[in-house]
């Protein structure tokens, strides 16, 4: 086998959702539970500015890599450097590459094809999240229900049926974060992942279009300032520039 | 739908990673079950366990058989096939949206449509104070509300076999009257409690140390005869209460009821022994 197929056959599981949704806490539960299956993940943390969830990460004895995608998007910066990841992995021996994203925008989502999709949603959030959470939540293989214990068994159960009606497909875990319940599940679909066959892999979900001013800097408020692809809250859309 | 016997609560560890005391307990249908201990011992965490039927992967290593076999995931996740109702300690809705809509959903969740939500409103407003409109935002219910609220959801939506109580005397509703609308027929209920009227009324209690199940206790006859004289004194309470609430003052008459109510009933309790 060359070296760039064994990168491709690598499982890779990408997990995202909203902040403080419990992504770490959840991992780390599930993880421990993998290493004492004796498997060997190697850990990514994908952030904006700043993490310390490496030290989190580190102290269960794993290769951990940080990447902060500072004045890039996080998505599209954890895609751009998934080869260095792979070979991070590789490198450090690694049985299967889990990559926690920063994802913040909701628009797009950080799954790839050949990945196992992991949404991590706090129900705390309330019944009509589920709808509004956006490709993260629909293109998503695995959805991770958090912090279940706080809220009552009717609004549980409302909270899940949302979540299918966003995504019929899925598999629902639910995992507390603060005692660990669940991860045995979870780790157990994590154990049974099998990286995708498909030679190129490809993003799950298109991105927003294209680029706008303030992505390159633009500060000023004013219409005049404003170019490329742009929609007016009456639903008009144009294209202003050359 | 499974028809439920019994469940097995097969122990798991306590706290500090020990063996439970109790290594198998079985349950059947029409059984009244309490759970007491201190705070911090582990009694909603057990009730956690059946709730979600863990298999062994909860922080306890507790697993939970029904009718004696290893339940399927589909039990133990689609609310349409769910066999255990759960009321628990939670004191406010985080939903944002209004009770009818809420009730309505949830209703749709168990696959019970045809449930009306005025019945559940009306099952609700007799447990508590002030009352429920349907067009409430749920979040702005006051704690007494809610847990009323949450009392007849559980009660008619969630109507199951099992059903799981956490500290029904909180929150200031009507209890008994809450207990009642809960129990039901051939019912198999656990009920998490700190009080004494609510825990010998139970026939068993499972006792709660450092995290673990501790002991079984079966109520003595001796215990029966408390029981009737708790009841008689707990009513007294509850009608000091209602007094309370409504503006009155308290005479001491009032409480004379109590001793008197208390003696015929010791009498009675005795001679039936």
């Amino acid at each position: 086998m060359s070296n760039q197929q064994n990168i491709n056959s690598l499982p890779l599981i990408i997990i995202a959702g909203t902040p403080g949704a419990g992504k770490t806490s959840i991992l780390v539960h599930t993880i421990r539970i993998l290493k004492s299956a004796n498997r060997r993940p190697a850990l990514v943390k994908i952030d904006c500015l700043a993490t310390d969830d490496d030290i989190r990460f580190a102290k269960l004895g794993l290769p951990v890599l940080v990447g902060l995608s500072r004045d890039m998007c996080p998505d599209h910066y954890s895609i751009y450097n998934l080869d260095e990841m792979k070979e991070f992995a590789q490198k450090n021996h690694a049985d299967s590459l889990i990559m926690e994203t920063a994802g913040l925008c909701h628009r797009c989502a950080p799954y790839t094809e050949n990945c196992l999709g992991v949404c991590v949603i706090d129900s705390t959030s309330g019944p009509n999240n589920p709808g509004k959470a956006g490709p993260f939540l629909s293109c998503a293989d695995i959805v991770v229900v958090t912090k279940g214990d706080m809220i009552s068994q009717a609004e549980r159960e409302i909270f899940r049926e949302r979540i299918l009606e966003a995504n019929p497909r899925c598999y629902i875990v639910d995992v507390n974060g603060l005692n660990g319940q669940g991860a045995a599940e979870l780790a157990q679909k994590f154990q049974s992942f099998k990286a995708g066959s498909s030679g190129e892999d490809k993003l799950r979900h298109n991105a927003p279009f294209a680029v706008c001013t303030l992505c390159i800097g633009e500060q000023r408020v004013d219409k005049k300032f404003h170019r490329g692809l742009l929609r007016n809250m009456n639903g008009c859309e144009q294209y202003v520039g050359e | 739908m499974v028809k439920i016997e019994c469940i097995s609560l097969i122990g798991g560890i306590d706290k500090s990673g020990n063996p439970e005391n109790i290594t198998s307990l079985d349950i059947r249908k029409g059984e009244i079950i309490g759970i007491v201990g201190p705070t911090g011992s582990g009694k909603s965490q057990l009730i956690a366990d059946i709730e979600q039927l863990s298999q062994k992967d909860s922080s306890t290593r507790r697993q939970i058989l029904v009718n004696g076999k290893v339940p399927s995931p589909a039990l133990r996740n689609d609310p349409r096939q769910k066999m255990v109702a759960q009321l628990s300690q939670n004191m406010n809705f985080l939903a944002d949206m209004e009770v009818r809509d809420f009730l309505r959903l949830h209703a749709r969740c168990r696959g019970k449509d045809q449930i009306s939500t005025d019945e559940i409103i009306q099952k609700a407003n007799q447990l508590t104070g002030e009352p429920i409109k349907p067009n409430d935002n749920l979040t702005i219910l006051s704690g007494g509300q809610t847990r009323a609220l949450m009392v007849a959801d559980v009660a008619v939506i969630s109507e199951s076999p099992i059903v799981l109580i956490d500290e029904i005397e909180n929150a200031g509703i009507k209890k008994h009257e809450a207990l009642e609308l809960l129990s039901g027929h051939n019912k198999l209920i656990m009920i998490v409690t700190h009080d004494p009227v609510m825990a010998l009324s139970a026939k068993k209690r499972i006792i709660m140390k450092n995290g673990g199940m501790s002991t079984l206790l079966e109520a003595t006859p001796e215990e029966n005869i408390v029981s009737e004289q708790l009841t008689g004194i707990d009513a007294t309470i509850l009608q000091l209460r209602e007094l309370l609430r409504n503006g009155k003052h308290i005479r001491e008459t009032d409480l004379h009821n109590l001793p008197q109510s208390l003696l015929c009933k010791e009498e009675n309790a005795s001679l039936t022994l």
